[in-house]
């Protein structure tokens, strides 16, 4: 008998090619906040994907203790029904449905003849509004709010379901400062009515703020767990990183050349709604083997850039110019961008920058297959060979090229994605988040290649959410906030704190 | 059926040879798995052998099965294309209508010459394609919108060019398309060597184009099937094949269309399989998005597809015309369901991404096969139909089963 609410003993989890969960165990006290505290790819997700039914019973090993008793979920369903309520990074909320609909999605109030009584519905929805302090009519369209009410709505829903755990998975990475703080306090509330909850985040100074311990958890296994009082920011990343923070990157020495590309007046507006500009008036340069950093919130307009950039894959009303080597190029399409040496590695491998049904080799000659056409054919077996020398050279842990790269985990796809764009000969290459979901191990396999690429005499910009990334690869770092570059720094002048408040620097009014 | 389909290697990547019977049975029974739809293929014409007491495999109605079903095979090599690339095409019927009414009003009115006319058609064909491939492809409306619109515009037409009557006695060079055969090229004998030969000649070829394909890839260290099964597997083709070329031989010879699709087979499976067009569309069936940042011109090469279609509806409907010697207002009914059910058959997948020239074929084959014996049978059409459409749904559901089965999620 415990006072632990929960208990996930000898948790195992394998995917093919990699082993997400390795022995994890996680102890949760009835009544607390717990944070869960990993890297990208550490686990963490994985874990709660287990102790929600999301991985059902038999896809796992170890043992689920809930309230003292072993449980076995066989789905989401069963997990609800004896107060597991999980909600995730991407909200599960339907945009054309109401916020009561919401709520009782799969729960619904039903009246007279099993049919749903919408007003009982409304009415109940407004006490769970109340209850997590939103102030909106229950009728009321998700996608007419904003992601920080959208947030309280999946709250509430939890709520209907009489939560006695509830998992919040990274609840405020798409908040803003008040968003966040008021979501906060209403974690600490629904403490204080007995409701426990597990955090999922990485934000170390709101972990610091309302947990009562945190769990660090590294490469698919349980580091330690951390009482408030023991709590250190040094601690926490020392766990989640396994090293110090000086030998996370390769060493490198840069050999700056000449000025190989340089965007001017770059700007873009949105696809939909056109009068709104989403890249305003960018200027930036990179020089011949020289590691560029473009830094920024979620939403600044990185992504934005790069793709209008590159053959106007995002945008309207686009303009601004481009110079390669001094001399101007377009890039009205992609075509032409591949033609004039830039190459461009998406944000989203599996959706925009693999085909998962195909095969790695097909995948890596897809940008240059001009390479390899003899008498208007396809020269399959000089493709394989191609491929084979990129599997070797970049470690792409596989034992053929003619494996699915669907199969293959996040750090070896995306290997596959920087081999495609290798190939293509590029002089610049633009990197969107290329470690993003990828293990320790492998993001710095990832970094060599990088400084390769830039030992090689080409130009590599490096898009990242991750300033510790930045600040351990680049040579300089541009900070761009809501759509214009509000700064530059060489790598001698950055820090995180003068990155940050580029990075959130306003427009003037 | 293995020349269009590349082989996964196994988990050991051994180059050249596979020494141990155990790996030489998991390479046979992966092929089989991969080649399933081959093995229904044969399990069909074998069920139908028997049911028939025989009568499916009698020379005249070998051939009858080629040239009755010619039309389902040309549609189905440009439909895959289409549903590999993540569309659907529902028109195909229509136009096939419309072009053998258009051949039809050609000759018949404008005194045009047959070749001609056949000319004519295929590029009224390709005009239908660009027409349907400018709303898809350019103006961004889907593909089952646009080509069901098609499909009732074509149809239209059709009767709108007929006038509502039937065109028939068409010139013999235009009927040959359809009904016509390589007769007694050297001479009159029981059993044609002309066609005996070409037979000969095609056994020869494939098995070179196959030694050839291997022997490349044990060159490039890639895994290759065991001596004895590739040996095997020559030579059941090759009996195959001989054993058609005898029936054909003893009956009228090589018929038109099957020159027709031997031609279609070859430059299809080879644009399929080899070309940069072929692989951009499977890019883009794949993965749409990462197609386009690939620098892939995905709207020219969706234009095409259907430009492509277009063509391959035009021929399918000369060549049915050709062979009734009729056009009219009810030509071409359902073709488009048997084209998309062949397709499927034979290994598409709904989302788009996975088909193959071969398994195209095979489909059409299993359908056609099913056309016609269930026809010798004396079953009426009422069940036919019913019959055909139970056998797509057990072919994709088995499809199915197996890709969740081979480890899918």
């Amino acid at each position: 008998m415990t006072t632990n609410i929960l208990e996930m003993r000898s948790i195992t989890k394998t995917f093919p090619g990699v082993k997400a969960l390795a022995d994890v165990t996680l102890e949760v006290a009835r009544g607390e906040i717990h944070a869960i505290c990993g890297e990208n790819g550490a686990g963490k997700s994985t874990l709660m994907k287990v102790l929600s039914g999301v991985y059902p019973i038999g896809t796992y090993d170890g043992d689920i203790v809930f309230e003292n008793e072993v449980v076995q979920f066989k789905d989401i369903r069963d997990s609800e029904a004896v107060g597991v309520v999980i909600i995730h990074q991407e909200l599960a909320l339907s945009p054309y449905l109401s916020i009561a609909e919401n709520i009782f999605l799969n729960n619904e109030v039903k009246g007279a003849f099993g049919l749903i009584d919408w007003n009982k519905a409304n009415l109940e929805a407004s006490k769970l509004l109340a209850r997590v302090g939103l102030k909106e009519n229950p009728t009321t369209k998700i996608m007419d709010i904003g992601v920080g009410k959208q947030q309280l709505v999946e709250i509430a829903k939890a709520l209907s379901k009489r939560v006695k755990l509830l998992i919040l998975d990274e609840p405020t990475a798409a908040l803003n400062d008040e968003d966040s703080a008021h979501l906060l306090d209403l974690i600490i509330h629904l403490k204080e009515q007995g409701i426990t909850s597990i955090i999922i985040s990485h934000k170390l100074n709101e972990i610091k703020k309302i947990a009562d311990s945190v769990t660090v958890i590294r490469d698919g296994k349980t580091i330690e767990t951390i009482a408030k009082d023991d709590v250190t920011e040094e601690r926490i990343i020392k766990d989640m990183v396994g090293r110090d923070l000086e030998h996370r990157y390769p060493d490198h020495t840069p050999h700056i050349g000449e000025e190989i590309l340089r965007v001017e007046n770059w700007t873009a507006h949105h696809p939909q709604d056109v009068t709104r500009v989403t890249v305003d008036n960018v200027n930036l340069n990179v020089r011949r083997g020289e590691i560029v950093g473009i830094a920024g919130l979620m939403g600044a307009g990185r992504t934005e850039f790069a793709m209008s950039l590159f053959g106007r894959s995002y945008g309207s009303r686009i303009s601004g110019k481009v110079f390669k080597n001094g001399k101007e190029i377009k890039t009205r399409t992609v075509a032409e961008a591949i033609d004039n040496g830039l190459a461009y590695a998406t944000e989203d491998r599996k959706q925009y920058g693999l085909n998962l049904i195909d095969d790695i080799k097909r995948n890596i000659s897809a940008a240059s297959l001009s390479k390899l056409v003899k008498l208007g054919l396809v020269d399959d077996n000089e493709e394989f060979k191609v491929a084979n020398e990129y599997r070797k050279s970049m470690n792409i842990k596989s034992p053929t090229v003619l494996a699915k790269t669907g199969k293959l985990s996040g750090g070896n796809q995306q290997k596959v994605v920087l081999s495609k764009w290798m190939y293509s000969n590029p002089d610049v290459l633009i990197l969107d988040e290329p470690t993003r979901g990828i293990d320790v191990g492998a993001k710095y396999e990832i970094y060599t290649i990088i400084n390769k690429l830039a030992s090689e005499g080409k130009g590599v910009i490096v898009i990242s959410s991750e300033l510790p990334e930045l600040l351990g690869i680049c040579d300089r770092i541009y900070a761009l906030s809501e759509g214009r570059i509000t700064g530059e720094l060489p790598i001698a002048e950055a820090n995180p704190e003068s990155l940050i408040k580029l990075m959130t620097m306003e427009k003037p009014r | 059926m293995t020349d269009t389909t590349q082989k996964a290697g196994g988990a050991e990547a051994k180059p050249s040879s596979n020494t141990g019977v155990k790996d030489a049975f998991a390479h046979i029974v992966q092929d089989l798995g991969k080649n399933g739809i081959f093995l229904a293929l044969i399990a069909v014409v074998v069920l139908f052998a028997v049911l028939t007491d025989g009568i499916l495999l009698r020379p005249q109605n070998i051939s009858n099965l080629i040239v009755q079903n010619g039309y389902i095979l040309i549609l189905a090599i440009g439909m895959v294309l289409v549903i590999v690339a993540g569309h659907i095409d529902l028109s195909v019927g229509s136009v096939a209508a419309f072009v053998g009414a258009v051949s039809g009003v050609l000759i018949r009115d404008l005194g045009f010459e047959w070749w001609m006319a056949i000319f004519a058609g295929l590029l009224v064909g390709a005009l239908v394609g660009a027409w349907q491939g400018f709303w898809i492809a350019y103006v961004g409306i889907p593909a089952f919108i646009v080509t069901l619109a098609g499909m009732l515009i074509f149809r239209g037409l059709a009767l709108v060019v007929l006038g509502n009557s039937n065109i028939g006695s068409f010139p013999e060079g235009f009927r040959a398309l359809g009904n016509g055969f390589l007769t007694d090229v050297f001479g009159k004998f029981d059993i044609d060597p002309f066609t005996l030969g070409i037979g000969v000649i095609a056994i020869v070829g494939l098995v070179i184009q196959q030694i050839r394909t291997r022997r490349g890839r044990q060159a490039y260290a890639q895994d290759v099937e065991p001596l004895v099964w590739f040996i095997a597997k020559m030579a059941l083709v090759s009996a195959g094949i001989l054993w058609i070329a005898w029936a054909l031989a003893s009956f009228k010879g090589i018929p038109i269309t099957l020159i027709v699709l031997a031609v279609l087979v070859l430059i299809y499976g080879i644009v399929s399989n080899r070309s940069v067009f072929g692989r951009h569309i499977y890019a883009i069936g794949g993965n749409r998005h990462a197609a386009e940042l690939s620098g892939v011109k995905t709207k020219q090469v969706d234009f095409f597809i259907f430009v492509n279609m277009g063509v391959l509806a035009a021929l399918a409907g000369l060549v049915f015309t050709a062979r009734l010697n009729l056009a009219g207002p009810k030509a071409g009914d359902g073709f488009e369901l048997e084209a998309i059910s062949a397709a499927f058959i034979g290994g598409a997948a709904v989302q788009g991404g996975v088909g193959t020239i071969a398994g195209a074929i095979i489909g059409g084959l299993i359908i056609g096969v099913l056309n016609n014996g269930m026809s010798i049978l004396g079953i009426g059409i009422d069940w036919q139909q019913a019959v055909k459409g139970f056998v797509l749904l057990l072919a994709v559901a088995f499809d199915v089963f197996n890709k969740r089965r081979a480890g899918g999620r």
